[in-house]
């Protein structure tokens, strides 16, 4: 950056040089990229690819089987290959793995597609200008300072069984027994929890978009719908998409919400993150390893096909963005200068 | 360059098997710590990990202690509210071999996973006073006729009753069978304040409480879920008239939200007067008889042994026991500090602080604790016919199983038998050995 900003200062002469060691500096730079990277790629190393083969190591070993003759456990853990993964998919527990399977897709896709259409449009109301806008825009992200738990405890208070749900709704719903109730139960919290997440990443794509793109559509006759369809979405879209990723991601390894609102060991709402901790809290812990490496495995799919599927532009327009600015600045700081 | 690796060799064997010996020695002495009152050994300050003292009393409890003890300090840590998160970390920290706690504050059903995996410190039976405490009781601090843990409260289900109701309507004293109950509350309904009232409730809600039901039911009925041989038993027509009492009253007896209902939630609708009939532990009795306004029963309610089939039923036994570390340092004063505690001057103490549930069955004859806690008789009543939950290592695991096919059952998803053999045959791989 220093470099850029003084080069125009130091005039065509001291410019011309550089352009002499391109070669050996391109490599000078990249060595220097490598080793000033380095630390970084080595923390990650750390504190993502250790847990990540620590895990799946972990899920290859199965103890505490059997007890001897005098009633303590066996010691010592024992290789079982993949036999804590084909357990996974055999018999009773082959069930409940394709439930939480299920009860996990089915939260990922019903409250993505909610929190979406109502984060979009809480964006464009916070965009709006108006009186007590600020009000506004506080009010809408309170539900996302919450901590999850105690919007699980609040929620569990609403829908229990004279809760203010069954009072404002006039029905006897057994929102937190297990059934499909609790399901709904689920998905309405999260999606008023985490809705204002999206309604924040769209807002900061809306500001993006410059106004005058509206103004020459008004001109051109553009209505309101046309405007956001034309218009907003296209120049949302990879704010957009980052912010649903987002929220697939985090959806997928659901936990803390339903096991506060409904309870574990609910066949309704149980996920295969609450399937993982269960076989963990009952020392299964090469059991657990495996369930967590599945979701793992699932989660990493989801993401690629998503990225390959829908945002592929994603990395693109952000090369885009990242690189226009990089132009404008010199010729801003040289103006700011004279 | 061949030599290097080699010395490097020696070097680190060496290391290795110094390390070794330390650590089997670590073991002798942790592990195995229970052959006898020599091993517990080691005087100095230690640790009470407890779940939250929502009193505040234990320090007050403990500061009696420190001041005889100056050397032997002992400080609480105190764990979270939630069962399951208490567990959890005293076992992550027996995981890890740690000595950061020493006194282990045990739910009864713990004892066997904990002892099964060489966690605790066996106990000398002949140094710790037994003979004073409810029999029941000290049952639940054994894991293979060796003693673990000793108990420090206990905790049983009692019938709470609308007296005022069942007089009104004629009747002499609560009732002892279920079809006295249902008959009871046939006469109480056809008084107009009774009329809406619900006729009987227990917890059926898929949580620990399901389990809790289930062992009252079928115990009750003469059954049980692991018989004294250590296998499911649940294919016994004793089994099966228990669950069907839980069926039968749910379906036609019980409140409709029911199965939404937690302790809490059972206690909430007592109070607000819905209930002529209830099963429920003994710290209801001080809430729902407080004068506060807080209680629409307050003075209208006595409690009763459960009811069963044929007569008085059976209540299953809860409640805490004091257990040492297998890890911990310093075991000899955690020996003493345990007599201490569950010795019957702080268990009088603590009952006087915290209406918790003594074992000491002295206290609960004491006339000044009985003007104090009338429920005290009929308590050490259901505490000596009270059954514990199934004793096993897995107990994680069996409880989940029970609570599935018995909420399946109770809710009409599965017929009685087929919830019944499903959980035999899901109990059996995990009650093996």
């Amino acid at each position: 950056m220093t470099t850029t900003e003084s080069a125009p200062a130091a005039g065509t002469a001291a410019a011309g040089a550089p352009r002499g060691r391109g070669k050996s500096d391109v490599q000078g730079t990249r060595r220097l990229a490598a080793l000033l990277l380095s630390p970084t790629l080595l923390v990650l190393a750390l504190v993502i690819g250790y847990p990540v083969l620590a895990g799946f190591r972990e899920s290859l070993y199965a103890r505490g089987e059997g007890l001897d003759a005098d009633g303590f456990v066996v010691e010592g853990d024992r290789f079982v290959g993949l036999g804590n993964y084909t357990a996974i998919f055999q018999g009773d527990r082959a069930d409940a793995f394709w439930n939480a399977f299920s009860n996990t897709t089915f939260f990922t896709l019903t409250t993505v597609v909610l929190e979406t259409v109502i984060g979009v449009a809480m964006a464009l109301i916070m965009q709006q200008a108006f009186r007590g806008r600020a009000l506004v825009r506080a009010s809408i992200l309170v539900p996302w300072a919450i901590p999850t738990a105690i919007s699980g405890l609040l929620w569990r208070w609403i829908f229990q069984a004279d809760g203010a749900a069954n009072a404002v709704l006039r029905q006897e719903i057994l929102w937190t027994a297990d059934g499909f109730p609790a399901k709904a139960a689920v998905v309405i919290a999260e999606v008023w929890k985490t809705s204002p997440f999206i309604g924040l990443l769209v807002l900061a794509g809306l500001q993006m978009i410059p106004r005058d793109v509206y103004e020459a559509a008004r001109v051109d006759g553009a209505g309101p719908v046309q405007q956001f369809f034309r218009i907003t979405l296209p120049l949302v879209k990879p704010a957009l998409l980052v912010a649903v990723l987002f929220r697939m991601l985090d959806v997928l390894r659901m936990f803390d919400l339903p096991a506060v609102l409904i309870g574990v060991n609910q066949k309704s709402v149980e996920t295969l993150t609450m399937i993982a901790w269960f076989e963990a809290s009952n020392l299964r812990y090469g059991s657990a390893a495996a369930y967590a490496t599945i979701l793992f495995l699932y989660i990493a799919l989801i993401a690629y096909l998503f990225v390959k599927l829908l945002g592929a532009d994603i990395i693109g327009e952000a090369r885009q963005r990242t690189r226009r600015p990089r132009a404008v600045r010199p010729a801003r700081a040289g103006r700011r200068a004279s | 360059m061949r030599r290097t690796p080699m010395i490097g060799g020696t070097v680190v064997c060496a290391a290795l098997a110094l390390s070794l010996s330390a650590c089997g020695g670590d073991d002798d002495g942790g592990s195995k710590g229970g052959a006898g009152a020599a091993s517990l050994q080691g005087r100095g300050p230690i640790t009470f990990v407890t779940g939250k003292d929502r009193s505040g009393y234990l320090q007050k409890q403990l500061d009696g202690w420190n001041t005889e003890h100056p050397k032997e300090q002992v400080r609480i840590i105190e764990l979270p509210d939630e069962p399951n998160d208490q567990r959890q970390q005293m076992i992550q920290n027996a995981t890890t071999k740690s000595d950061a706690y020493s006194v282990l504050n045990l739910d009864v059903v713990w004892t066997a996973e904990f002892a099964a995996n060489r966690w605790l410190a066996q106990l000398p039976k002949g140094e710790i006073d037994l003979s004073r405490m409810l029999p029941a009781t000290i049952a639940t601090g054994q894991y293979r006729d060796k003693l673990y843990a000793v108990p420090s409260t206990s905790d049983a289900g009692m019938l709470y009753f609308r007296k005022d109701l069942l007089e009104k309507a004629g009747i002499s004293g609560p009732p002892k069978t279920y079809t006295e109950m249902w008959d009871d509350c046939a006469k109480v309904r056809k008084l107009p304040e009774a009329k809406d009232a619900d006729c009987f409730f227990t917890e059926v809600n898929k949580t620990e409480s399901m389990t809790i039901s289930a062992v009252e039911a079928i115990e009750s009925a003469g059954g049980s879920i692991i018989g004294p041989d250590g296998k499911p038993a649940l294919n016994t027509p004793q089994a099966k008239q228990g669950v069907e009492f839980l069926i039968g009253a749910k379906k036609d007896h019980m409140p409709k939200e029911a199965v939404t209902l937690d302790t809490e939630g059972g206690r909430r609708y007592f109070q607000s007067g819905k209930l002529i009939f209830q099963r429920q532990w003994p710290y209801q009795y001080g809430l729902a008889d407080s004068g506060d306004g807080s209680s629409k029963v307050a003075g209208k309610f006595a409690v009763a042994p459960l009811p069963g089939p044929n007569g008085p039923g059976v209540a299953n036994l809860g409640g805490h026991n004091l257990a040492i570390s297998a890890f911990a340092k310093n075991k000899a004063t955690s020996l003493d500090f345990i007599r201490y505690l569950t010795g019957e001057q702080a268990q009088r103490a603590n009952l006087l602080a915290t209406s918790q549930a003594p074992t000491v069955a002295a206290l609960y004859d004491d006339p000044e604790m009985v003007k104090k806690f009338p429920y005290l008789p009929v308590l050490k009543q259901a505490i000596a016919n009270a059954k514990p939950r199934p004793v096993a290592v897995k107990y994680g695991d069996v409880t989940a199983a029970v609570q599935g096919e018995m909420y399946d059952a109770v809710t009409g998803k599965k017929p009685a038998d087929q919830a019944l053999s499903d959980l035999q045959s899901k109990l059996q791989p995990l009650t093996a050995q």
